[in-house]
């Protein structure tokens, strides 16, 4: 078991096994905060989705995983940043089956299927922010 | 960059995942895989994957397109030990394996090539 | 227990001053309250904690116990709450050891007519209700927590995943499913189909009266993961209701294995596990 992470970690995502060492980070939170493990698998491959996007549309960024508490329960959040292109059509980004790049379409929207709380901040030109929450149940 | 070595036992081709897939390592092993098939003359490969704790579309997508490969070396492909933790995740993903076949463990995998094999020398 | 009045007077010097005779006077109260159910050592115990993390913010109203300096205040009564619901005290009993702090500080300042004390003895009133409101739920939240436990240890218990022959599993569902019941022992099921290393897998719904979309589902998705897995899910004892709801509701079951009872699913499992069942002619 690694160590215990306190408070929000910050990882860059610049290349092909960044996106290894984000899913390894949200698998330790996921663990710590004892996740189930259907619930950490999860949330681990929405990462390793969310991760890979911000790599391959947002020509690279950071990823940010904490711990979290809505009161009642704990849960972890992870973020993922870039300062890319941004998303023209929102509707369209989250449907199933649609890519821009060379994928399968799934990755936002099933992202999405595999957490609790999908947030997605996003700008042309700016960059995207999309944030995940899966609480523990 | 980690790559997945690829072993041959008889006429079978065995991919052991036992690491944390990137997705460099995902793309080498289809072309390693296709070499090795065309080398080797394998009629089948399997897939073992009893030590994965994820797989996101970019590797779920790795299972058809060696799939793909193999069969136009008229080879069969078996994925075998799925976790189901991961096998609820794909689903919940919607991802479907596009017509791989599967099996719980090694074992069955290699029983059902063997009857695959059979078939098609009859 | 009074204070001369006249003396230029602050409530936490007062309280910290007096903390003993206080103490011994409020676990008196309590103890009486409870009708011996905690024993003096005990309450006494848990009450010089709880006074220790009082002190510091006596002064506030109460209004801001959400912030940094009520942690320890706040995790106390969390503890306390949660010791008092497994003891099984009532909400209203643990709430009045919190209530009860508050007639003996007043009692203690009887004979001040200072009115800088008066207005300090409003805002620690205020400040006791917040935390009294505060036990109440906590007591609550804990409550539920422990009826989740129990109910899903029941699951646990009603919901057997069995051997029914080599290679062949069954999970018989009973009563009202709801969407998390169903997952719970969904997840069950393909841990147990690995475990044993079954190939097949009969959900058997006879004793299930009504499923909503989420249920079917959650049905719906177990059978495909297994398929992932290598392994076959066959659903039996749909009931007539059901089945209208499913159609009516337009799930689409597609080529998920279903059969009418146990029996025949079993039948259907054996023949591909390649076992051939016969009646034998007794001589």
């Amino acid at each position: 078991m690694p160590p215990r992470s306190e408070g929000p970690e910050e990882l860059p995502i610049t290349a092909d096994d960044d996106v290894v060492r984000v899913r390894q980070l949200v698998r330790t939170y996921a663990q710590q905060t004892k996740l189930s493990l259907v619930d950490q698998t999860k949330l681990v491959t929405a990462a390793s989705e969310l991760a890979r996007n911000t790599l391959i549309y947002g020509g690279g960024g950071f990823a940010r995983v904490e711990e979290v508490s809505d009161g009642r329960r704990a849960g972890v959040r992870a973020s993922f940043h870039d300062e890319g292109p941004g998303i023209p059509d929102l509707t369209l980004a989250l449907a199933d089956g649609w890519s821009s790049g060379s994928g399968l379409g799934l990755g936002l929207s099933g992202a999405k299927r595999l957490v609790d709380q999908f947030d997605l901040d996003t700008e042309v030109g700016r960059g995207t922010v999309v944030t995940v929450t899966k609480w523990k149940r | 960059m980690e790559r997945v070595p690829i072993l041959k036992i008889g006429g079978l081709l065995l991919v052991s995942i036992q690491i944390d897939l990137q997705d460099q390592s995902v793309l080498a092993l289809q072309e390693d895989l296709a070499e090795k098939i065309s080398a080797t003359g394998a009629h089948g490969v399997i897939i073992d994957i009893s030590a994965v704790e994820i797989v996101d579309s970019f590797i779920g997508r790795m299972f058809a397109t060696i799939a793909g490969i193999s069969r136009l070396f008229d080879a069969d492909t078996v994925v075998v030990g799925m976790r189901p933790a991961v096998a609820i995740t794909l689903v919940e993903l919607g991802l479907t394996l596009g017509g791989v076949r599967t099996a719980l463990d090694l074992e069955r995998g290699m029983k059902i090539l063997g009857q695959l094999g059979r078939g098609r020398d009859s | 227990m009074t204070v001369d009045a006249g003396r230029a007077q602050n409530l936490t010097d007062l309280m910290r001053d007096s903390a003993e005779p206080l103490i011994d006077e409020w676990v008196g109260v309590v103890a009486a309250l409870l009708r011996g159910r905690s024993t003096k050592t005990e309450l006494e115990a848990d009450f010089r904690e709880f006074f220790a993390a009082l002190l510091p913010v006596v002064g506030s109203d109460g209004k801001d116990i959400g912030g940094p300096e009520f942690t320890d205040l706040r995790a106390f009564l969390e503890e306390y709450s949660r010791s008092r619901v497994r003891a099984g005290f009532t909400p209203t009993e643990t709430a009045s050891s919190v209530f009860s702090l508050k007639r003996v500080v007043f009692d203690l300042t009887e004979s001040s007519d200072d009115p800088q004390m008066f207005r300090q003895l409003m805002a620690f009133s205020g400040l006791l209700d917040a935390l009294g409101l505060l036990t109440f739920e906590s007591f609550a939240r804990v409550r539920e927590e422990i009826i989740r436990e129990q109910s899903e240890q029941l699951l646990e218990l009603t919901t057997p995943v069995v051997k029914v022959w080599e290679g062949v599993l069954a999970v018989p569902l009973v009563g009202t499913l709801d969407s998390a019941r169903t997952q719970v022992v969904m997840e069950k099921l393909l841990e147990a189909l690995v475990e044993t290393g079954s190939e097949h897998a009969i959900i058997d719904i006879t004793g299930v009266f009504a499923v909503d979309t989420q249920v079917a589902q959650h049905l719906l998705k177990t059978v495909v993961a297994a398929r992932l897995m290598g392994a076959e899910c066959i659903v039996s004892g749909i009931r007539p209701q059901i089945a209208q709801t499913i159609v009516a509701l337009g799930i689409e079951f597609g080529d998920i294995v279903t059969k009418a009872s146990l029996a025949d699913a079993l039948r259907h499992a054996l023949r591909r596990e390649g076992v051939d069942v016969v009646r034998s002619e007794i001589a």
